[in-house]
């Protein structure tokens, strides 16, 4: 590993990885307990339909996806208040729509480029110190933001009270899906728009097995998100492997013993009993 | 100073008229049940009086402030128990701490410890401060609940059908600490409820709603026949209580 460390590229590689995980892997205790796993696919698809119309302008696709994306986020937020529907529901009509847009944008582009593809699979070895500075910038937002976890926490476990308590719910609810909205944009290059769900959910779906308080959930989930991406780095180096693909599975590693130990425990604990 | 004040309060949800013309008064230290069929507009009366539903027409003070202008220090809330995210990870205390502090916190001071589990020595839940609340009873639930309101010593008391789940004789340890709090503090309690039996002997008065006010006063005023038929039909499937033997204030 250390020797890897040496090239400057897999410098950048590593940090932009880490700086992404930790983003994904705290506002994915948000995704997962307040059930919008599926959050993560809608804006990882807005993403691809605002790094098309990047490409189709001939702009810097990133500086176009994070509006697009934004724009997206807020609307379905804005859908879900004004209406009954469900959140998957909304969310998936704005999936669609934005894939069907970036669909379209690819297909206006006369000149067919291979980019779409590094967006679409992430290359997180052709980062580039700009793309660092971003991520940075978005984890300094996070850091900033972070005194709200308390009432993100607490409107996440219960709506209502939190409403009852003028915890200002809704204005959160949008800050929350234009900060995951700019998460999910700067994780695009690092892990491409088809696996970045998975760095919203899986870490802290398998943390959320092992905790009893949703503090501690928060700091595993950062922990199983920014281990993983190391490991899973160090791995498709030495094995030659996707990087995005090797962090997701190192990812459901970390899931399944997390849910062995969970099993292991109940066991114990039946058996104890008798 | 009345505690809740409503003059020709009225909310229409989408089509449906939820509240329609409901005037009404509850004095400082009363108990006042809120009874009524499913879906009468009971919690959503409770929600008005919490700043979470705006009414459509008509006024509400609560302590002579418009709901949302209300210090929600002074009002403890206990939602129906059906309402949590059990799949949440959480320690009771933890939850009964919120209401104190109106947010989440990510550790429990000592000091915070300690005066959480005042409050569950109160409502009888010591042995349940550490236990995750995902494997809570509904009745356990309910009284972390009435902790978590009670913990910042409330003016004004609102439950929401509290003592569902709850055990015979935690039901009546549950009403004599309500009864208690009551008094010790002067508290006013609104409390929505199924149980005729608790409305006529724990309440002040008796609130009967069916969208619209259909009795309001004294247990036996408020719970007479006629009123009771209006609100629940012919078909109650219930017997009139014995109301001689409720506890007037």
């Amino acid at each position: 590993m250390l020797e890897l460390m040496t090239l400057p590229f897999m410098q950048r590689a590593l940090i932009a990885g880490l700086m992404v995980a930790f983003l994904a892997s705290y506002y994915g205790v948000f995704v997962v307990q307040r059930g919008l796993g599926f959050l993560g696919n809608g804006l990882a698809h807005a993403a691809f339909g605002g790094v098309a119309l990047g490409l189709l302008l001939g702009r810097e696709p990133l500086l176009i996806a994070v509006p697009f994306t934004v724009l997206v986020s807020v609307a379905i937020i804005w859908v879900r208040h004004r209406t009954s529907l469900a959140s998957d529901t909304v969310i998936g009509v704005f999936f669609a729509v934005s894939m069907a847009a970036g669909i379209i944008f690819l297909s206006l582009k006369k000149d067919y480029s291979a980019d779409a593809f590094a967006y679409l699979f992430g290359s997180i070895l052709a980062i580039t110190p700009t793309d660092l500075w971003v991520t940075g910038g978005v984890v300094l937002l996070a850091l900033l933001a972070q005194p709200l976890w308390g009432r993100w926490a607490y409107a996440t476990f219960d709506r209502e009270l939190a409403l009852s308590d003028r915890v200002p719910v809704i204005f959160d609810e949008y800050l929350l899906a234009v900060l995951m909205a700019v998460t999910v944009v700067v994780a695009v290059k690092v892990v491409g728009i088809v696996l970045i769900s998975a760095f919203l959910v899986i870490p802290a779906a398998a943390a959320r097995m092992l905790s009893r308080r949703f503090a501690t959930m928060t700091w595993l989930s950062i922990v199983f998100g920014m281990a993983s991406t190391a490991g899973g780095l160090w791995g498709s180096f030495r094995l030659d492997l996707p990087s995005g693909a090797t962090i997701v599975l190192l990812q459901a590693a970390i899931f399944l013993a997390c849910l062995a130990t969970l099993f292991t425990a109940k066991i114990l604990r039946r058996r104890s009993h008798h | 100073m009345h505690a809740v004040h409503t003059h020709n309060l009225s909310l229409s949800l989408g089509e449906s008229q939820a509240l329609a013309d409901i005037s009404c008064c509850v004095k400082e230290g009363e108990f006042v049940a809120v009874l009524g069929p499913n879906g009468a507009g009971k919690s959503t009366f409770l929600k008005i009086l919490l700043g979470l539903l705006e009414p459509s027409s008509g006024d509400v003070t609560v302590f002579d402030r418009p709901p949302r202008q209300v210090d929600p220090q002074w009002i403890g809330y206990v939602p129906q128990a059906k309402t949590l995210d059990r799949g949440f990870p959480a320690l009771s205390t933890e939850l009964v701490i919120t209401g104190l502090h109106r947010t989440w916190v990510r550790r429990l001071r000592t000091a915070d410890r300690k005066t959480a589990l005042e409050a569950l020595a109160m409502v009888g839940a010591s042995h349940l401060a550490d236990r995750p609340v995902g494997a809570l009873s509904g009745g356990e639930l309910q009284r972390i609940y009435l902790a978590r309101a009670l913990v910042r010593k409330p003016r004004l008391i609102l439950l929401d059908e509290p003592a569902t789940g709850i055990d015979t004789v935690g039901e009546t340890d549950f009403y004599r600490l309500l009864d208690r709090y009551r008094t010790e503090h002067k508290a006013t309690i609104l409390m929505v409820t199924h149980d005729w039996e608790v409305a006529s002997h724990h309440a002040c008065r008796v609130m009967v709603l069916n969208h619209r006010l259909i009795g309001f006063g004294e247990p036996a005023e408020a719970m007479c026949e006629e009123c009771l038929q209006s609100a629940y039909g012919d078909n109650t499937g219930k017997t009139i209580p014995d109301l001689r033997g409720g506890r007037h204030a």
